[in-house]
């Protein structure tokens, strides 16, 4: 069985399909605005699915009219973490509901090993399963 | 090691819409199609109407909007045409309308489909320099990001700059605001506006600025006429209007006010007709019981201008 069959990390929306174009994040971003949401930006090189808060890049952005604004602050990170993992999340403020709404991967290493599963014998011969991340091996930096 | 060895659905890419037909039906031919498709016509009459005087601003918009037109046209056509630099620097005294222009601009962009919302994003120098070291170009980033896609209107730009203070954070968010101006031309239109003699020396002292700025818009004073009829659609607009013989008294009044140090053009008329009322609503008060009309709620009298400070001076 395959554990890794698509060679990434599927997490978030539209993590099966294809990598988006800029043009399609720049449209999902509009989307978002439109609903009234306020767009961050996270990075991490450690993508364990229970790692659920990575690292922000700069504030969360409230009160933008336009996805360039976004578009701007994704490209500085990119430049600043370039083989990291990159994700939009849209945050709805509105009453009862502020909690994200939206999350994607935008940013990804070349290369992603993907996650094994490591099996932990214990009394009774009974089995403790985890997730590990192959990358995650190496030092904080140095993973992809 | 990235690229699966079986087929996943949809990811072939997907054949481009076939949108380029459909647009050649559809897309103006005529600089009347274009107004037409576009709906700049009324925003420039409207202009026309409901600003009194500004005859070169008036103009400069004018062509400003037939370039874009034009630029729409040749774009139709498969004409490279590069988005030319909107960004401009509104100089004048006080109360010459700036601000309302700068309100008016981002809507004219927004028609011929120049900036993509059409929003006004109005910032002084407190809303860009920091207090300490590094807290300026975080909070310059976050106002240009809001004013993206809009415009971004800077009153009393000249303050970003204080000569006197070498270490100064103004010259940071000027270099930060100078390199959105430039790459980001077709995001955002930045609009400087500045009393006329303090924007000189702030241009001089950055000629970089100057030179990224491709309209110097420089607003005249207003006349008298003009000022009067600025009034009259003040008091039109807030339900006044002036009895017998008002009109004539306001005009006096400007003429002397005109004179006198600190004139702010329609600053000053909006803040005289601000005092009559409040004289107005006194000598109503002052008669406990009489039953007033409409016509007496409405109207500012000679007695209601005569009394202001102006007219305790000789005539000029």
């Amino acid at each position: 069985m395959m554990t890794n069959p698509t060679g990434k990390i599927t997490q978030g929306q539209f993590s099966f399909l294809p990598e988006l174009t800029d043009a399609e994040i720049r449209l999902q971003i509009d989307y978002g605005l439109g609903k009234g949401y306020a767009w961050s930006i996270e990075y991490t090189d450690d993508p364990h699915p229970r790692n659920t808060y990575w690292e922000m890049f700069g504030m969360p952005m409230f009160d933008l009219q336009d996805a360039a604004g976004v578009m701007l602050e994704l490209a500085s990170c990119r430049k600043t973490f370039p083989h990291h993992y990159i994700r939009l999340m849209a945050f709805d403020s509105t009453r009862g509901v502020e909690s994200i709404a939206m999350s994607f991967i935008v940013n990804r290493p070349e290369n992603e090993p993907g996650f094994g599963l490591a099996r932990q014998e214990v009394r009774g011969r009974r089995m403790r399963y985890t997730l590990h991340g192959y990358a995650s091996d190496k030092p904080e930096g140095h993973r992809y | 090691m990235n690229a699966p060895d079986y087929h996943i659905p949809g990811s072939t890419p997907a054949s481009p819409p076939a949108t380029s037909a459909a647009n050649e039906v559809t897309a103006a031919r005529t600089v009347n199609e274009v107004l037409a498709q576009s709906q700049v016509e009324a925003v420039l009459d409207e202009l026309d109407r409901d600003l009194v005087g500004l005859a070169p601003i008036k103009q400069r918009i004018r062509d400003i909007a037939a370039l874009l037109v034009i630029d729409k046209l040749r774009m139709n056509l498969g004409l490279a045409a590069v988005a030319p630099s909107l960004h401009m620097s509104f100089t004048g005294n006080p109360g010459t309308g700036k601000t309302t222009v700068a309100l008016r601009m981002a809507e004219i962009l927004h028609r011929l489909g120049y900036v993509r919302k059409g929003h006004l994003v109005a910032v002084t120098r407190d809303d860009l320099v920091g207090q300490y070291i590094g807290h300026t170009a975080p909070k310059t980033r976050e106002v240009l990001k809001k004013a993206m896609g809009g415009v971004l209107f800077i009153d009393e730009a000249y303050y970003l700059y204080r000569p006197e203070n070498e270490r100064d954070y103004g010259q940071e968010a000027i270099e930060i605001l100078l390199q959105v101006m430039e790459n980001q031309r077709d995001d955002l239109v930045v609009i400087l506006a500045g009393y006329k003699d303090r924007m000189d020396t702030f241009f001089k002292s950055n000629p970089g600025l100057s030179s990224r700025i491709a309209h110097h818009l420089d607003f005249p004073d207003y006349a008298v006429d003009e000022l009067s009829q600025i009034a009259q659609r003040m008091l039109m607009q807030q339900h006044y209007r002036f009895g017998e013989g008002a009109a004539e008294v306001f005009r006096d009044y400007l003429q002397r006010r005109i004179a006198q140090p600190h004139f702010a053009n329609a600053r000053s008329v909006r803040n005289a007709l601000d005092r009559a009322r409040l004289r107005q609503a006194s000598r109503l008060f002052a008669e406990r019981d009489r039953v007033l009309s409409e016509a007496d709620l409405t109207t500012l009298t000679p007695a209601d201008l005569l009394a202001s400070r102006v007219f305790q001076s000789p005539s000029p």
